[in-house]
């Protein structure tokens, strides 16, 4: 067993700073909190498995209280890992749906629009309530019937070898399923400024598969990831993702929870605003925004992103647009985390930890929301009625995509 | 990625600094490795509560020249202190945190355990007041929350009595925190006040002290309200017919959290930018010796270029020092640690006793630029708990060093950007 996962409860100073920043403690009570199922209970769950506490599947994984201890205790992935390790529970047939993000979503694609249909429909969605607790007041996001993978073959793939270098693209599981716009914005950004895409045989993160139990599932994805992103680095490749959350996990949960070693890659693996701000800030990349571009945007910043601590590059890029006019979000949690607000037992206190946002989004009233995570984006939208994008979609519109071309030798096909 | 200044710590210090330099059109970053001292602060901030040799000070400006001269008091001036002192109400004020003083002397705070504690400047919902007789002849009630543990009202009953005040204790029981009660998890400060920040859980407790008053002129509560806005605590006591005073709790401190929490929001709002728990490492320097650069564990490879650099990363506990069996060190840059070389005086015996080695810290020039092997590096300023020349704990002067030593450093680094303007 790593270090992460045994030794390191022995650097909390019981100081409980984390146990203010717990978005869960707030609202649910039958947590313990941070302090209690991370450092605290690992101590005892070391002793005798009995120790273990059912409980700890209300955390969100949000990683709110790591980013607030002082004492650098890395306290969700002892959580995480003591799930992993210690519960037994087989996960049901719901947590088996939730969770299997990809192979849900190549089943439902030829079904599309019936899919749709069905899980929207009212008496569909009281059977999942009752059958499966899977949340009725929830709405599911869409399949679309073709997937990314299949317009960047068609459509883009054929003119990629034109550029002098190239990236990896991590789509990731809602880009692929749900919104292929986010893809296709982030192949025009980079074609734009002279770089090409390239796909990997990518499986999904396994966050899902995480968060669901699926441990030995999600584990073999990230094997097989590590494997596949190996090659694309050796070929000079850096692995670019455009959901925090993919690469937040890829990055850390690989090593921190699941033990599987990434650290010949993990440097490489990046997300789309870090990779293009590094890009335009050491000058091999310029960026001309559109002059009728004028937008005002609201930046909720994910827990991943905030986590991984790479708001900053968002934040000046979306800055570097004369017409754009952003407002960050003070930090708090959606509350969906992932699947779990799609629990029936967690969504009232889904919605109770996104509350404070909401009410900020409302009393702002902005022209868009926009953040790096799809599921922050289902929540907000679902909560709020406004529009979430990712920023790469927001980058690629208020870009001059021609003018762009033109001062870095990019191509875009119309 | 370039800043006109880049701040290391996200406690007192830093926000202070960095406001005051957002605020005049500087671009700062700030870079916090985790949450700070004020998640524990008593409410009130100190200045200089006692001489290294115990004797208590009412009037702290006076005391200075008694300060030894590398006191960070001593290398700012009196002078100096004082109009920073006049700047610091309001300048709080201006952050949405009003502050309650007596001028140039020291007030004096009620502690947990019913005795006065001698303090600069304290937040508004702590009782403070200009002598420690305030009380003196009155009835208390003190009342806590049935489970609560962090709060010990015979203690606080115990301590008034010595001081003449006669009190109470009873306990109230609310059902809103029923489940908290039951639950797994601890029943600590702040998950109290979350859930008592609701109107009818604040209101039900109003009224359960309402009924439970007899005659008494006081009542003492935990400060277990106001975690989003203090306005709460004017509401209960509002409520209740008598002087309602919020005692500070174990830790964390609610007050504290909301005071952080607000600084971080004016320095975001003046337009800074702020990376929580990320930790500054890895250095680069210019051929002169001055900071050309530095990394962050989560930005990676592309260094960050600053004009000045503010290093505030508080003491042993924010670990902005640390400690080796053979001595002191700084983790990020190397200064000069300033302590004993001799390992038997780092500690006094007795618990209760000045502790040497929280007197250790990094060394400065008279401008509170950091000394590396003797030598300043001239744009890299020290703030706040990290400074030498003081035991902030022995002291009671650790908001005071803290805020000093920020706006001494903000006026600097102004007046030197002025000249090269010039
Ligand atoms: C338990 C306790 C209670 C106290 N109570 C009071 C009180 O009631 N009244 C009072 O006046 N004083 C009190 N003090 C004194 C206190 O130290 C000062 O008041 C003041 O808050 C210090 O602020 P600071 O900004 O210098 O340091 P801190 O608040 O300690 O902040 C240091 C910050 O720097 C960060 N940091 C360190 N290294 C790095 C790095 N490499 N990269 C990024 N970030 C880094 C830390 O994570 C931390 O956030 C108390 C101190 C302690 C420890
Ligand atoms: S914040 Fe860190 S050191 Fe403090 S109690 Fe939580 S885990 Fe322990
Ligand atoms: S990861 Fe989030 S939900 Fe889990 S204990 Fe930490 S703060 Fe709470």
């Amino acid at each position: 067993m790593s270090e992460n996962s045994i030794n390191h409860f022995e650097q909390c100073i019981k100081c409980t700073v984390c146990t203010a920043y717990c978005p869960v403690l707030g609202v649910n009570p039958a947590f313990p909190g941070p302090k209690q199922a991370g450092p605290d209970g690992e101590r005892l769950r070391l002793k005798d498995k009995f120790y273990y506490d059912p409980s700890l599947k209300y955390c969100l994984n949000c990683k709110r209280c790591e980013v607030s201890c002082p004492s650098g205790v890395k306290i969700a992935d002892i959580i995480q890992s003591a799930r992993r390790r210690f519960n037994d529970d087989t996960p049901d047939l719901r947590d088996r749906v939730l969770a299997n993000t990809d192979f849900m979503g190549k089943m439902a694609r030829p079904f599309a629009p019936l899919v749709n249909k069905v899980v929207s429909l009212r008496p569909v969605k009281k059977v999942m309530d009752v059958m499966m607790d899977i949340e009725q007041e929830r709405t599911f996001p869409k399949y679309r019937s073709k997937g990314f993978d299949a317009i960047f073959r068609s459509d883009f793939a054929p003119y990629q070898n034109r550029f002098p270098r190239h990236v990896a693209f991590f789509r990731g599981c809602s880009t692929e399923f749900q919104h292929p716009e986010t893809g296709i914005a982030f192949v025009r950004l980079m074609n734009a400024v002279g770089i090409g895409v390239r796909l990997l045989d990518e499986k999904c993160c396994g966050v899902a598969l995480m968060a669901n139990g699926l441990w030995h599932h999600a584990e073999k994805n990230a094997r097989h990831n590590v494997k596949v992103f190996s090659e694309a680095v050796a070929g000079g490749l850096p692995v670019v993702a455009v959901s925090s959350t993919c690469a937040f996990t890829m990055r850390d949960e690989y090593p921190g929870v699941l033990e599987v070693d990434n650290a010949s890659v993990r440097e490489s693996i990046t997300l789309a605003e870090k990779f293009l701000f590094e890009q335009v800030d050491s000058g091999r990349v310029k960026l001309v925004f559109r002059k009728d571009y004028a937008s005002r945007i609201a930046y909720h910043i994910p827990c991943h992103m905030e986590k991984l601590g790479w708001s900053i590059f968002t934040k000046e890029l979306l800055q570097m647009a004369p017409s754009i006019s952003l407002k960050v979000l003070d930090s708090n949690c959606c509350g969906m985390a992932g699947t779990y607000g799609f629990k029936k037992e967690n969504y009232p206190y889904s919605q109770a930890i996104g509350r404070p946002l909401f009410e900020q989004i409302k009393s702002l009233s902005p022209d868009v929301v926009c953040c790096e995570c799809e599921t922050c984006k289902w929540q907000i939208e679902a909560s709020t009625g406004y529009t979430v994008l990712n920023p790469v979609v927001i980058l690629a519109e208020a870009l001059d995509i021609e003018a762009t071309c033109a001062a870095n030798g990019g191509f875009v096909k119309a | 990625m370039r800043f006109d200044t880049v701040l290391i710590g996200g406690g007192l210090s830093s926000l202070v600094c960095g406001i005051l330099l957002q605020r005049e059109g500087k671009k700062c970053l700030m870079i916090s490795a985790g949450q700070n001292a004020l998640h524990f602060s008593s409410g009130a901030f100190g200045l200089l509560g006692c001489m290294p040799d115990g004797t208590p000070v009412d009037a702290p400006f006076e005391a200075f020249s008694a300060l030894a001269p590398s006191h960070p008091y001593r290398k700012i001036g009196r002078t100096l202190c004082e109009s920073y002192a006049d700047a610091a109400v309001p300048f709080f004020a201006s952050c949405g945190i009003p502050l309650q003083g007596f001028g140039r002397r020291n007030g004096f705070r009620l502690t947990a355990s019913g005795s006065f504690k001698r303090a600069w400047l304290a937040f508004q919902d702590v009782p403070f007041f200009s002598s420690d007789d305030a009380l003196d002849g009155k009835r208390a009630l003190i009342v806590t929350l049935d489970g609560f543990l962090d709060f010990y009202p015979e203690m606080l009953s115990d301590g008034l009595r010595r001081r003449g005040v006669e009190s109470r204790c009873v306990s109230v029981h609310l059902s809103c925190l029923d489940a908290l009660r039951g639950g797994p998890g601890e029943m600590r400060s702040v998950g109290i006040a979350r859930i008592l920040n609701r109107e009818t859980n604040w209101k039900q407790f109003g009224r359960e002290v309402r009924a439970l008053l007899d005659g008494e002129d006081l009542v003492i509560v935990p400060e277990v309200f106001g975690l989003e806005d203090r306005i709460v605590n004017e509401w209960i006591a509002e409520m209740i017919p008598a002087q309602v005073l919020y005692v500070g709790t174990m830790p964390p401190s609610v007050s504290g959290i909301r005071v952080q929490r607000l600084l971080k929001n004016a320095f975001i709002q003046a337009g800074g930018t702020f990376l929580m728990g990320d930790t500054a490492c890895d250095p680069e320097w210019a051929p002169d010796g001055t900071v050309r650069c530095i990394h962050t564990a989560n930005l990676g490879a592309p260094g960050i270029e600053a004009d000045s650099f503010v290093y505030a990363g508080g003491h042993l506990f924010g670990r902005g020092i640390e400690s080796h069996p053979d001595g002191f060190s700084d983790p990020v840059f190397g200064l000069d640690v300033v302590c004993d070389a001799d390992r038997a005086s780092w500690v006094e015996r007795g618990f209760f006793q000045a502790q040497p080695y929280m007197g250790y810290g990094i060394g400065t020039d008279e401008r509170f630029r950091g000394l590396k092997d003797g030598r300043t590096v001239e744009n890299l300023y020290v703030a706040g708990a990290q400074l030498a020349g003081c035991n902030s704990l022995q002291e009671g002067s650790g908001a005071g060093v803290a805020v000093m030593s920020a706006m001494h450093i903000a006026a600097d680094i102004l007046k030197r950007t002025e000249n090269v303007g010039e």
